[in-house]
């Protein structure tokens, strides 16, 4: 570690106990909350908190997956080995159910169907009416996300309304919501993609194997690195190689790419997150970088 | 690495008005502690020709823009790491609706830096005439009492005599805050836009540092990196708001037991506790003795914890205790069902006496009414005032009369017991911040 690294070591206590203290407000004060659990490495994080909040096998609210049909089948099978494990509730909800339904139409097949998850979501919102939604969003990641509160107040069409925002003051949330409302709750705002990795150091966290470097093919475009699946085909002109690469988020396969690494442990990945000069979702997301404002666009018709 | 172990992330909020230098200061922060990647920093690339052309001030501009299109967020979160310290910046707005954005980065800061725009002021005059945004500023910090207050004294690099300006500014603010009976920090010379004096003691490209001669203290962030982020004490009675209880399927540590099968979450809001503590629980005035605490639900068990800490506490026997209770030392000062308390005003719609608010104290909530607005401040020099109304950012002092007694200690105290939010019970609106006497 040379003297310009970030210090490794900072205690993460703070912010464990301001989430686990977040966490416990939405048990005590919601009567139908739920987990947005994807299998990713920030909700890998929260069922970790969860963990220390309420005990193993003691979560007072299940864990809730909007599936695109589009996910890494190695995510697919470690969220449902976790939830297993982990004696917790898990509620799949699909976005082809909601397509099929006719409430989700494509525009074209290869469409992603990343953005249509917010239909799903406020389709399980309504089936089981939920109250509050606890989600693994950081303040870091985008733009709109470093505007939302904590505590997101979202109108009976799960909406999300910035000039409305109810101010935080000290730690005492205003929960307060009328019938069809509901919140949006994100417990790790104050975290950053580098504390994340600590925490997953620290703690020993187990995630998808995706996430450590391995050899994969993937087709070079547009400065990143897309990988080969059913659902993003090689286009004419382009030549597929095969890299060592490890993803630093998985999302919707249409949309999330791997980066160059190979960094094959937490300890790894928390040196190289240190040194990376672009962001998260800079390196990894094709659907943000359509526009500048695309997060907050799908933030306002109801996404988490 | 050894001595940096214990520095926890430290929370501080920036003031000053529009064009004091706030946003440049935020870039400069960013851009120097290299939080600002490079795909965030593409689009705003042509405007970085040289360094010394940075238009700082365009790293916020994503949000800047949605402003403009009337779209109004009263504190931004930003975050930024050093080899040192976690940094995050609460960025409130300095237009119009200041005192609700200042009032809402205060309550959770651990210092504020308030910056003096050198170019705004009759700098060589032995005594400065401040900006009113800066004793406003000073005096909303204090009133909710953020621990650390730091100006900043900014644009010293355009001026043509940066020192005296620096002696006759701090000398003012000193003799100010000497009055008004506040402690500052640091008073820091800085330029935003050309770097200086932020990150590091550095030298301009002529070689300058900026008044050397008159200024031999820390940069702004070696100040900040120095400051205390928790200034909990122990001083107070014990007192613990029931966050969450727990009935538990089988004893904690897997063994059986025969205290109570139920632990209460929650954090500690004032004082500290050890095993074989008796408490009284209200408001039911039960009482019990502490039989097991516990770190978290993963932990074992501690001995004892202290104010700010999350604790899960057992106790003794069985007895009716639910979320929104609080679990207090004997010694404590009796609940109260009426009590008088600053309050400000956050809510577009005017407070109206006698009607009934919620109040949420802890994680009680409860329903209260204003009886009587006792004076109003004058933000400008904290001079009160009589007054019939608290409109949208104004600050009073009340007499509220509460649906059901609750422990209160004096903000000044004890941050955790003397705070409340008031609730519109109509719109749900977050209406206003409560900060008992």
């Amino acid at each position: 570690m040379t003297s310009h690294s970030p210090n490794l070591y900072t205690p993460l206590s703070d912010l464990e106990e301001e989430s686990i203290f977040i966490m416990r407000e939405v048990a005590g004060s919601f009567e139908r909350p739920a987990l947005l659990f994807s299998g990713g490495k920030d909700s890998c994080v929260m069922l970790r908190l969860a963990e220390k909040a309420f005990g193993q096998g003691q979560f007072p609210f299940p864990l809730l997956m909007i599936d695109t049909g589009h996910n890494f089948p190695e995510v697919v099978e470690f969220r449902d080995r976790r939830a297993k494990e982990l004696d917790a509730k898990l509620i799949v909800r699909s976005v082809e159910d909601s397509m099929k339904r006719g409430t989700v139409r494509l525009s074209h097949p290869l469409e992603s169907r990343n953005p249509h998850q917010s239909v799903t979501l406020l389709e399980a919102i309504e089936e089981f009416r939920f109250d509050a939604l606890l989600g693994g969003a950081r303040r870091d990641e985008e733009k709109a996300r470093a505007k939302e509160r904590i505590f997101s107040h979202r109108d009976s069409f799960g909406q999300w309304q910035p000039k409305a925002q109810r101010p935080e003051l000290w730690n005492i949330f205003n929960t307060r919501i009328l019938p069809d409302e509901n919140f949006r709750v994100f417990p790790i705002s104050n975290w950053t993609e580098f504390d994340v990795w600590k925490y997953i150091a620290q703690e020993e966290i187990p995630l998808p194997n995706l996430y450590y470097a391995h050899q994969r093919q993937v087709i070079p475009r547009k400065g990143l690195l897309v990988p080969v699946t059913d659902v993003t085909p090689v286009q004419e002109g382009e030549t597929i190689e095969t890299r060592t690469v490890r993803f630093r988020t998985v999302g919707d396969m249409t949309c999330t790419c791997p980066i160059e690494s190979n960094a094959a442990n937490a300890n790894d990945i928390v040196k190289e997150t240190a040194a990376v000069t672009i962001s998260e979702r800079g390196a990894t997301r094709m659907d943000d970088q359509t526009s500048e404002a695309s997060m907050e666009k799908r933030k306002l018709e109801g996404y988490f | 690495m050894s001595s940096l172990q214990n520095k926890h992330t430290l929370k501080f909020l920036t003031a000053g008005s529009v064009d004091d230098g706030k946003s440049t200061l935020i870039g400069r922060l960013l851009l120097d502690s290299k939080a600002i990647l490079a795909d965030q920093l593409s689009g705003i690339q042509h405007k970085l020709a040289d360094d010394e052309s940075y238009d700082l001030a365009k790293l916020t501009d994503g949000l800047q823009a949605e402003r403009e299109q009337g779209i109004t967020i009263d504190v931004a979160y930003r975050y930024f790491t050093t080899p040192e310290r976690k940094f995050i910046i609460a960025d409130a707005p300095g237009h119009e609706q200041y005192t609700r954005n200042m009032v809402t980065a205060a309550s959770s800061s651990d210092a504020a830096v308030i910056l003096v725009d050198v170019t705004k002021i009759n700098w060589e005059d032995k005594v400065v005439n401040l900006l009113p945004q800066t004793r406003r500023h000073t005096l909303l910090a204090n009133l909710l009492k953020v621990p650390s207050i730091l100006f900043a004294i900014n644009k010293l690099d355009a001026i043509k005599d940066p020192d005296t300006a620096f002696i006759n500014v701090k000398r003012t603010l000193e003799k100010f805050t000497q009055q008004a009976n506040i402690t500052i920090t640091n008073i820091i010379p800085i330029s935003a836009l050309k770097g200086l004096n932020i990150t590091a003691r550095n030298a301009d490209k002529h070689g300058n540092i900026l008044c050397e001669k008159v200024y031999q203290g820390p940069s702004l962030l070696e100040a900040l990196t120095a400051l205390p982020s928790h200034v909990a004490s122990d001083t107070q009675a014990f007192h613990f708001p029931v966050q969450f209880v727990q009935k538990l399927q089988e004893a904690h540590d897997g063994s059986s037991t025969q205290h109570g099968r139920r632990i209460f979450w929650g954090r500690i809001a004032a004082g500290g506790v050890k095993i074989g503590d008796e408490l009284i629980v209200q408001p039911s005035g039960a009482k019990a003795k502490i039989s097991k605490i516990f770190a978290n639900a993963l932990q074992g068990e501690l001995q004892r914890a202290s104010t700010g800490q999350s604790v899960g506490l057992i106790l003794d026997q069985e007895i009716d205790v639910s979320r929104g209770d609080w679990l207090l030392a004997p010694s404590s000062p009796s609940a109260q069902k009426e009590a008088k308390a600053t309050l400000a005003w956050l809510d577009d719609e005017p407070l109206v006496v006698g009607r009934a608010y919620w109040l949420k104290h802890g994680h009680r909530w409860i329903k209260t009414k204003i009886a009587s607005i006792n004076h109003h401040l004058n933000i400008h020099t904290l001079e009160t005032e009589p007054a019939e109304n608290l409109d949208k950012n104004s600050i009073g002092e009340v007499s509220l009369i509460l649906q059901q007694p609750i422990p209160v200690l004096p903000y000044h105290d004890a941050k955790d017991v003397g705070a409340a939010i008031l609730v519109d019970t109509a719109t749900n609106r977050t209406a206003g911040a409560v900060l008992f006497k």
